[in-house]
């Protein structure tokens, strides 16, 4: 049975302006239900659901860089430490305020990845890896050393205070720090959108898949490639501040080489080149590691390990590819039923 | 004439949904020199890869006595079939004494791989000036013997080659060609020639087979396939 | 001068397990042309190993072989039985499943064997030869042995058409089955050989810093960079780099950036080396005719 032109057309834009408004009130339920959390569950889990936000930043980054933009990094530990760090130096030794913290070290850490970005360019693929890889086991002692130890503490780190939810609103330190948080993760999540939705985003996954390719069409893979850097770095350095005021606390030994293999898990789990990714990897490195802890103390890491061999087999997608998937299949089974329920 | 040494029947394959050779059948006989023409895509190339099961098949291949299609390539190797693939396949980072010695590999009497060697060298002359240097900076026609030479370190039955005369300067195909000849009436190694090159193909060759996309529309020995009109005209340009 | 020597000397020790840990990775490359990031726990878990069978009383050489020769096992399986298998191998996929290995290495270590530091016994006398005080017996013994197992891996890969398939394996896989070699098998016994030579570092790292598992974290990147320097594509350019490092570290530790800085110089080494020279000293600048 052929369908003309003109009866098929409306049908499909139907269809689509029926999915997106289906994922605006998607969202909006998810926005609803984000904002009452706080007032429902105890002060604990809404400040893990704080570091759950932080991280799910921190993992945008990650995936901008690497899922996105193919350039594997192993040591994006560094850059949360380096927001943290930005954050906790300001807030104790400069009074700086809480809030003015998250974009200083936003702007810190979009300068060094640009900079890191550099010398990573003459670096391909596994070699990158193995540099950022030492990068992220050397952090640590970076941290340490007695000629920084002055700003950093050195060992024992730097403890900061919880801010108190300002104008004397009604709101517990957790609860506040909650909203902030969120406030910023919505910000920087529509940031990101917009960047990898338009020209950057598609010149990013072009220069991933194809980059000789992309370069005979004019795009600028280096300056696209330090971009992605710095960008990246950007974003962990927000997660890593807002970690920080969470947290209260900042140590070298908090944030080693398996810091950045979290991260790593978490874009994997979460699914790479993908936006909702980041917030079901920060969920999973949140909450699994606690859950693990209780059959031995090395469980969540072998776990970690279990999960990213298996999903790299089983669902390289991630979970944000999984429901994808789920989904068009499920449209696909509906179109088909209402194809043969005949037009109109 | 006994058994031919290679006998297909209806053989298909293709690059994943891509389907290439649509129902080939053909055979060679020992010590018999048998060219396969045709255009670009027409199949030629696909037809040797699917012989040493380097591409999915479906039909039957008998070599030696031997059904192979389900084989792996490394196993029909074995079986005594050489195969000279299209870009030469050199081994670029190792010398080229290295590359032919990886040729015998498979041999089980190792104290003749150094006579053969130097029977190699015998007929390639240049290769021997050149055995320590790394292949990889080996001139295109040097790179072409290096890689027929490897081939016949195996001591194979049956030589596969996929287009020799690409990509190199005439002279050097011609001589090329000639130490074919050779090798083949010496050495009774029976060759089956993929060519664009339609001239020297019937040239070197008794059979030949016409392959259009993906099947043998036409098949004669050499001097019939010259007198033939319409291949005349297409592949031999009067 | 006296403290020069010293140093000198200790870093020439230290660099004799650099060196062996580095010999792994450049075979691992040959053969795949991988980097394994899991190489350093790898080490570890097999060196556990050999402590299980010491534990359990059996005596040190006996235990030094039979360790050796399950670490290839296990070396070998991880290739067949894991890489192989991924699909659409792409870097990121590799790198994934390698920090995966890293991971699950680590922390069975840690379950099975627990996270308390642990003595392992080196198979050399205490007394330091020849009457001297800069290197111990079990320093010089632990460079011996790698220069040993070095000399095998050189004549293995020079003389042996075992070590020329490898090669050509790891160069072009198409190419090598058309002259009949297995390539998958290739590649098993590269991750197998391996993993062997990580095991041997492993036991002769552990006497001097004691055996737990974060042993070899450290040592990796020293490894990586000692791998680097010399040419990742070559055996005596990996031995050379890692005294060259061993040495290297120390001095810059000891007269210039102070010991903490021992690790970030590595690290300037790794990125230095791939940046400037990613052939390394002796490794082959490869030459392709277009």
């Amino acid at each position: 049975m052929r369908l003309s032109a003109s009866v098929v057309a409306p049908t499909v834009i139907a269809q689509r302006s029926r999915r997106r408004s289906l994922q605006a009130v998607g969202l909006a339920l998810l926005l609803v239900l984000a904002l009452a959390l706080p007032f429902v569950v105890s002060n604990y889990r809404s400040f893990q659901f704080t570091l759950v936000l932080a991280y799910a930043i921190a993992l945008l980054g990650l995936n901008i860089l690497t899922g996105y933009n193919g350039q594997i990094s192993l040591g994006h530990g560094a850059f949360y430490a380096i927001g943290a760090y930005t954050a906790a130096i300001l807030m104790d030794r400069f009074g700086v305020p809480y809030w003015l913290t998250v974009p200083v070290a936003g702007v810190l850490c979009l300068a060094v990845g640009f900079l890191f970005g550099l010398p990573a360019l003459r670096l391909e693929g596994l070699y990158l890896a193995l540099a950022t890889f030492a990068l992220g086991v050397t952090l640590p002692q970076l941290l340490k050393h007695k000629s920084v130890e002055h700003w950093t503490g050195g060992v024992q780190g730097i403890v900061i205070v919880k801010p108190d939810a300002p104008f004397g609103l009604p709101l517990s330190a957790d609860q506040w720090l909650y909203f902030f948080t969120l406030a910023v993760a919505v910000l920087m999540f529509v940031l990101a959108w917009n960047l990898l939705r338009g020209r950057v985003g598609r010149a990013l996954i072009a220069i991933r898949d194809h980059p000789i390719a992309a370069s005979a069409m004019g795009i600028d893979t280096s300056m696209y490639k330090s971009l992605a850097f710095g960008v990246s770095a950007m974003f962990t350095g927000v997660g890593g501040a807002l970690g920080a005021i969470a947290v209260q606390f900042v140590a070298p030994d908090s944030f080693s080489i398996f810091l950045s293999i979290t991260f790593l898990v978490g874009i994997v789990i979460g699914g790479l080149a993908s936006i909702s990714g980041a917030a079901f990897g920060a969920l999973f490195i949140q909450f699994v590691p606690n859950i693990a802890d209780q059959i031995s103390k090395a469980a969540p890491w072998a776990i970690y390990g279990v999960f990213l061999i298996g999903f790299m087999f089983l669902m390289p997608v991630g979970i944000s590819g999984a429901i994808r998937i789920a989904w068009a299949r499920i449209r696909r089974h509906r179109q088909g039923r209402d194809a043969a329920a005949g037009p109109g | 004439m006994s058994e031919p040494l290679l006998d297909v029947v209806d053989l298909r394959a293709g690059y994943g949904l891509v389907p290439v050779l649509q129902g080939m059948s053909f055979s060679l006989a020992a010590g018999s020199i048998t060219a396969l023409l045709g255009a670009n895509g027409a199949g030629k190339t696909t037809t040797l890869r699917a012989l040493c099961s380097m591409v999915r098949t479906q039909g039957v291949i008998r070599f030696a006595g031997q059904r192979i299609e389900a084989r792996a390539t490394e196993d029909i190797v074995r079986l005594g079939m050489g195969h000279v693939p299209e870009g030469r396949g050199t081994f670029l980072n190792l010398s080229t004494e290295e590359n032919l010695r990886l040729g015998a590999y498979t041999r089980r009497n190792k104290s003749e791989v150094g006579d053969d060697l130097e029977r190699i060298y015998g007929y390639f002359p240049l290769l021997k000036a050149r055995r320590v240097q790394q292949a990889g900076t080996l001139s295109g026609g040097e790179q072409q013997m290096l890689a027929i030479s490897r081939a016949l370190m195996l001591r194979p039955r049956l030589l596969l080659l996929d287009e020799p005369s690409f990509g190199l300067a005439p002279l050097i195909v011609r001589e090329i060609f000639r130490i074919m000849r050779e090798i083949n009436e010496r050495e009774k190694v029976a060759i089956l020639l993929v060519e664009q090159n339609a001239a020297l193909a019937l040239d070197l060759a008794d059979h030949v087979h016409l392959i259009e996309t993906g099947r043998i529309v036409l098949s004669g020995t050499s001097a019939q396939m010259r007198e033939h009109d319409s291949v005349r005209r297409s592949y031999l340009g009067y | 001068m006296e403290s020069f020597l010293h140093e000198t000397f200790s870093g020439l020790a230290a660099g004799g397990i650099y060196a062996s840990v580095a010999l792994a990775l450049v075979m691992i490359h040959q053969a795949t042309h991988l980097l394994n990031f899991a190489q350093g726990e790898m080490a570890m878990f097999s060196t556990y190993i050999a402590w299980s069978l010491i534990n359990a009383g059996m005596p040190y050489w006996a235990a030094f072989f039979l360790t050796v020769g399950i670490a290839f096992v296990i070396g070998a399986s991880i290739q067949r039985f894991v890489l192989a298998r991924i699909r659409g191998p792409s870097v990121l996929s590799l790198v994934v499943v390698f920090i995966g290995l890293l991971v699950i290495f680590n922390s069975l270590a840690g379950w099975i064997f627990t996270y308390t530091i642990k003595v392992f016994p080196s198979p050399f006398p205490s007394e330091p030869p020849f009457g001297q005080h800069y290197v111990s017996s079990h320093e010089l013994g632990a460079t011996a042995v790698t220069l040993v197992v070095l000399l095998l891996l050189f004549a293995f890969f020079r003389f042996t058409s075992l070590g020329l398939a490898m090669r050509a394996a790891a160069q072009n896989p198409v190419a090598s089955r058309l002259v009949g070699v297995r390539v998958g098998w290739m590649l098993a016994l590269g991750w197998g050989l391996a993993a062997a030579i990580g095991a041997v570092a492993g036991m002769m790292v552990a006497p001097i810093v004691y055996l737990d598992p974060n042993m070899m974290s450290g040592i990796l990147i020293y490894a990586f960079a000692a791998a680097l320097i010399g040419g990742i594509d070559s055996p005596g350019g990996a031995v050379l780099g890692g005294f060259l490092v061993g040495v290297l570290e120390n001095l810059l530790g000891a007269y210039v950036i102070g010991n903490e800085l021992k690790l970030p110089a590595a690290l300037a080494i790794i990125v230095g080396v791939l940046v400037v020279r990613p052939s390394g000293l002796f490794g082959k600048v490869h030459v392709t005719r277009v």
